[in-house]
């Protein structure tokens, strides 16, 4: 990994961490970042940390663009050293995979899909090498994802999957992007993950969709009272597939107010899961569900 | 104190400075796309240069008010009317109760704002009363205005004397054969040299596609990339990137095709090369840009675009002194 940095305009410093996606690269830049905050680097007024790159906007008239960019890679020599353990959060999204309302909308725009005869799960599951939908959804909900960068639109997640590099899924995006997602689509792009935050243009394929709220301005739902967005940067997904009668209950608990998510804490070591992803993956599942 | 919409216009939003702070999470700055026409008509009714005020696009609403109020229009040339007569842009004017403020068609420009003595009264959400309609967030209930709505005002701050103007020499726009200089950088290296020169010598025309979030143009060569093997995670068209944060004014060319220069409600992120980026001092002309308009980009140095910013503040500066 070779760090390479750009001014973005006059108030940006854009710094690919790595060309190439890894959780590696993800991690690298979560800890610079970090570091860059704690700082507290006065001219500084945004730190944004992406999947394998991140970029901070500054006030040139408080700091020299130029002071800033030595000031940043000074940094990078810092966070090298930290170790990769992170304490964050296991967090369980019920999702209704194959479900009426994405189905409705890949049908609307089938004509800008890569396959027009069939369903964006059915395709997914060909080019990834599965026999059947359910194996793919299997897969898909089998192991825990980090959320690797949250953005595009408000509170939007992108989604790395937490397995070795030849067993993660990916899948082209649409070949037009579509006018409309619904909201709460778990989407698939690459090989990230999305869950549409807002209603609205996408060009991820769909699998299916949440009733758990991930974003509301209005802040109502009980768990996004203290804050409208519900992910960061560094939380962990595990997706767990619900049938329709399911679904229904979740977004009754959502709308009256006793639903509350299961979330735990949990330390995650890189070192850790680069030796053994399996073992660390098994382990934070334990850790979800209590054992 | 009160506003009444009678007609909203195409999309006219509720705007002040911008909401700094959250665009890690994907909420961007948002606020007026051309922030020294905002704080300008601000300054002209006697409010602080970041009051909310609205900001109306290419076809202005038309407004009753509910008692006296100081007003000012700046930014494009969209005639102002009371209750029928035609007023001066950029100048102080006074209005009564029950008058309408209504507007002709425009003449130049993008984007008018139109400032009222104490401000528009909507919550601050996130630091700011700026609407993000894309998140339902802020301004008027999180969306662009509708007939009907009913906007309260805050009580007039400082008095300043009706007729008062802004010199017209003070009023910066895009002109008549508008320039925009960028920083060339980000993953300019994804093209080739020559479509890098290509690219600034060509003369490119705004699309119908022009918008808070991003400017779309059209009418240059296309861009032909340098060859490689896919990144892990980017995609497999040769504009791909692994997602990225985009900077604001960011130039992205998905395709190699249609440049889009995101603005003020910018996505935050995405998986396109962008070539570098339009200057601080010239994003609010992007405001001011009508589709189907001419313009070109103009490669500068990072030294060129602080002078250029300095210019701007000088601008700004004068404008504050001759209120």
């Amino acid at each position: 990994m070779t760090m390479r940095y750009s001014f973005g305009g006059d108030e940006h410093i854009f710094v690919e961490v790595d060309e190439e996606m890894s959780l590696d690269a993800f991690f690298k830049s979560l800890s610079i970042t970090n570091v860059v905050r704690d700082m507290k680097i006065a001219g500084v007024t945004e730190i944004c940390p992406a999947n394998a790159s991140f970029q901070i906007k500054y006030d040139p008239d408080v700091i020299a663009p130029e002071s800033l960019l030595l000031e940043l890679q000074r940094l990078e020599g810092l966070a090298d050293s930290n170790d990769s353990t992170l304490a964050t959060r296991i967090i369980e999204v019920p999702v209704y995979y194959n479900d009426p309302w994405t189905h409705e909308t890949q049908m609307r725009f089938r004509e800008r899909h890569q396959d027009p005869t069939g369903t964006d799960l059915e395709y997914a599951a060909r080019v990834n090498g599965y026999a059947t939908v359910d194996d793919f959804i299997a897969a898909h909900a089998g192991s825990p994802w980090f959320v690797s960068m949250v953005g595009f639109v408000a509170g939007l997640p992108f989604l790395y999957q937490m397995v070795e590099r030849n067993k993660q899924l990916q899948t082209p995006k649409y070949l037009r992007p579509r006018t409309d997602t619904p909201k709460l689509t778990i989407g698939h792009g690459g090989c990230f993950g999305a869950v549409y935050s807002v209603r609205g243009a996408g060009g991820y394929q769909m699998f299916g969709i949440t009733p758990m709220p991930i974003y509301d301005p209005a802040q109502e739902i009980s768990y996004l009272r203290d804050f409208m967005i519900f992910f960061k940067p560094g939380d962990i997904v595990k997706f767990k597939p619900v049938d329709r009668a399911e679904y229904d209950t979740v977004q009754a608990a959502v709308a009256d107010g006793t639903f509350v998510p299961l979330i735990k804490p949990v330390t995650f070591s890189l070192d850790e899961f680069k030796a053994n992803p399996a073992a660390v993956n098994a382990k934070l599942l334990g850790v979800l569900h209590g054992a | 104190m009160a506003l009444e919409i009678l007609k909203p216009g195409l999309a006219t939003t509720v705007q002040d400075l911008g909401r700094p702070g959250y665009y890690h999470l994907g909420i961007p700055v948002s606020g007026g796309m051309d922030r020294l026409s905002l704080a300008g008509a601000n300054l002209l009714v006697g409010n602080e240069e970041g009051d909310a005020v609205l900001e109306a696009v290419f076809l202005g609403p038309e407004i009753r008010f509910t008692s006296d109020a100081v007003i000012a229009v700046t930014g494009a040339e969209l005639p102002v009317k009371i209750d029928g007569v035609e007023c001066p842009t950029w100048t102080t004017l006074g209005i009564k109760a029950d008058q309408v403020l209504s507007f002709g068609f425009l003449k130049a420009g993008a984007r008018a704002y139109i400032a009222i003595s104490g401000g528009v009264d909507v919550p601050v959400v996130l630091g700011s009363r700026s609407t993000y309609p894309l998140g339902a967030l802020g301004g008027y209930r999180g969306r662009k205005l509708e007939a009907g709505d009913v906007l309260a005002l805050f009580p007039a701050k400082r008095p300043v004397a009706v007729g008062t103007a802004i010199a017209p020499e003070l009023r910066r726009g895009p002109g008549a054969s508008p320039v925009l200089r960028v920083l060339p950088g980000l993953y300019r290296h994804r093209i080739t040299a020559e479509a890098g020169k290509g690219f600034f010598e060509d003369t490119w025309k705004v699309a119908p596609e022009a918008d808070r979030i991003g400017y779309r143009f059209r009418g240059g060569r296309p861009l032909e990339f340098v060859p490689r093997e896919p990144p892990f995670g980017a995609g497999s068209d040769p504009s791909n990137i692994v997602d990225s944060c985009y900077p604001y004014g960011s130039i992205q060319i998905p395709a190699g095709a249609e440049p889009i220069v995101l603005h003020r409600d910018a996505v935050s992120g995405g998986g396109y090369f962008m070539i570098g980026a339009v200057i601080s001092a010239d994003m609010d002309l992007i405001g001011q840009l009508q589709p189907n308009q001419k313009v070109r980009f103009s490669a500068v140095t990072m030294e060129e675009a602080l002078a250029a910013r300095k210019d701007a503040r000088t601008t700004a500066a004068k404008i504050r002194e001759s209120i």
